[in-house]
């Protein structure tokens, strides 16, 4: 590979190697139950939940602290987001959407800490979120509203002569969701983390690294961005998926 | 060294599987390495399933309940407000009628006081004009009485120098007539 071929020249770029599966402990193969860096940051995000959202709120004052008057917006945000977006009887769907919401958003911005990990950068990750995603839905559409579930892809104020046309191109659109759901995520994560490590690799030449160094610093400035960007796209598209499945009919 | 940790790399390796290189750096996409996926995925259930159950039963009913609770104490906040300014509202009428009243009174009170005043006054001129009235006839009578004195005294004048003059003169005069005729000349 490209890098393989730099290294000759003192240059030495290994963008993917922050994306290596490493197991924590000694150095044996990695079966499905092996604590590794996975686990490690998942396990750190999980932390970071539970101290934002329940010690945070340790206190349950009408007059919050400023750790609850954060917990309290993110709450309201993903909330309103879920009521908008699904009505009023896509709010019990709430906790598992903010369950989402969150874990991709902390293992996001705990991704961004140099030296980290990022779960969301891994393809398997995302697609499970987004698979998981797709079926919970369908099979929340058709347990709702049986064949009429179906109506989702027949436009009945479209003409008659372009509806079946139209079904097509709509069961083809359907069935990309999860493909375009979970590779969006892991895509802009992994290829911001690439970057930067790009640019870490050219500050070795003495020449050009105030510029590699000042790259980096506007890089992870738009990072910053992305990881709070797609958590928001994950969770709002995922709530219109939902709606999707509550409401067929428009 | 070099060699005992290239040893170590390449054995690593050899453990890590077929994704690393020998000298530990990946080989093609991490993402697409399928050796990996299973620890993946088993991890990402497990971190979701506990944060949905720390959520779900934990935090959301906790900071639902803040917020409703919030929202119920704002909400009474604003009532008793409304209340107290009500209260406010009444009050500032009340003594604003208690004013008016004050001032009407004190009006009622002033216009009775002049009357009463003016009743003493008109009283007192009407006293006042009364005596005046009496002494002015008193003493028109008391100057009729002295004129009438005057005239009787300026007769008795009269008669008495008549008399004299008559004598002085050598007459022999009959008071009788002397005086009947100063009394006719005084007449006419």
């Amino acid at each position: 590979m490209a890098e393989e071929a730099h290294s000759e020249g003192g240059l030495v770029f290994h963008p993917m190697d922050q994306f290596i599966v490493k197991p924590l402990f000694g150095h044996g193969p990695i079966e499905w139950y092996t604590p590794t860096n996975v686990t490690l940051w998942m396990g750190l995000a999980v932390l970071c939940v539970i101290g934002l959202f329940v010690l945070g709120t340790r206190g349950r004052a009408v007059i919050p602290s400023r750790i609850q008057s954060v917990a309290e917006l993110a709450y309201g945000f993903i909330y309103k987001m879920v009521e908008d977006i699904c009505g009023h009887d896509g709010v019990k769907y709430f906790p598992k959407i903010f369950t989402l919401f969150v874990f991709i958003i902390f293992t996001n911005y705990l991704g961004l800490l140099p030296m980290s990990f990022t779960p969301t950068s891994h393809i398997a990750v995302t697609a499970v979120l987004g698979f998981g995603v797709f079926f919970a839905v369908t099979l929340l559409g058709f347990y709702k509203h049986g064949a009429h579930f179906l109506g989702l892809f027949w436009m009945s104020d479209a003409p008659l002569i372009l509806r079946p046309i139209i079904a097509v191109i709509e069961v083809i659109s359907y069935f990309v969701r999860p493909v375009s759901h979970s590779i969006r995520l892991a895509g802009n994560i992994m290829a911001g983390h690439a970057v930067i490590k790009v640019f870490a690799g050219f500050a070795a030449i003495a020449a050009i690294s105030p510029v590699s160094i000042a790259a980096i610093v506007a890089i992870y400035g738009l990072e910053v961005l992305v990881a709070f960007i797609q958590a928001y796209v994950f969770t709002i598209l995922t709530c219109v998926y939902l709606k999707d499945a509550l409401h067929p009919g428009h | 060294m070099a060699t005992e940790s290239t040893a170590d790399a390449a054995h690593g390796a050899a453990d890590l599987g077929a994704c690393v290189s020998e000298t530990g750096s990946a080989i093609g996409m991490p993402q697409l390495c399928a050796d990996w996926m299973p620890n993946q995925i088993f991890w990402l259930v497990v971190a979701l399933v506990v944060i949905y159950f720390v959520l779900s039963r934990i935090a959301l009913p906790r900071i639902g309940g803040v917020l409703a609770e919030r929202k119920g104490t704002i909400t009474n906040d604003l009532t008793a407000a409304e209340e107290l300014k009500a209260k406010a509202v009444e009050a500032e009428k009340a003594y604003q009628d208690a004013l008016a009243r004050a001032r009407t009174e004190a009006a009622k009170i002033v216009a009775e006081a002049k009357a009463e005043i003016q009743k003493d006054l008109d009283a007192a001129t009407a006293r006042a004009d009364a005596e005046i009235a009496a002494k002015a006839s008193e003493s028109e009578k008391r100057i009729g009485e002295i004129r009438a004195g005057a005239l009787d005294a300026v007769t008795e004048v009269a008669k008495d120098t008549a008399k004299e003059l008559v004598a002085a003169l050598g007459g022999k005069a009959d008071a009788k007539s002397v005086t009947a005729a100063v009394t006719a000349r005084l007449k006419g």
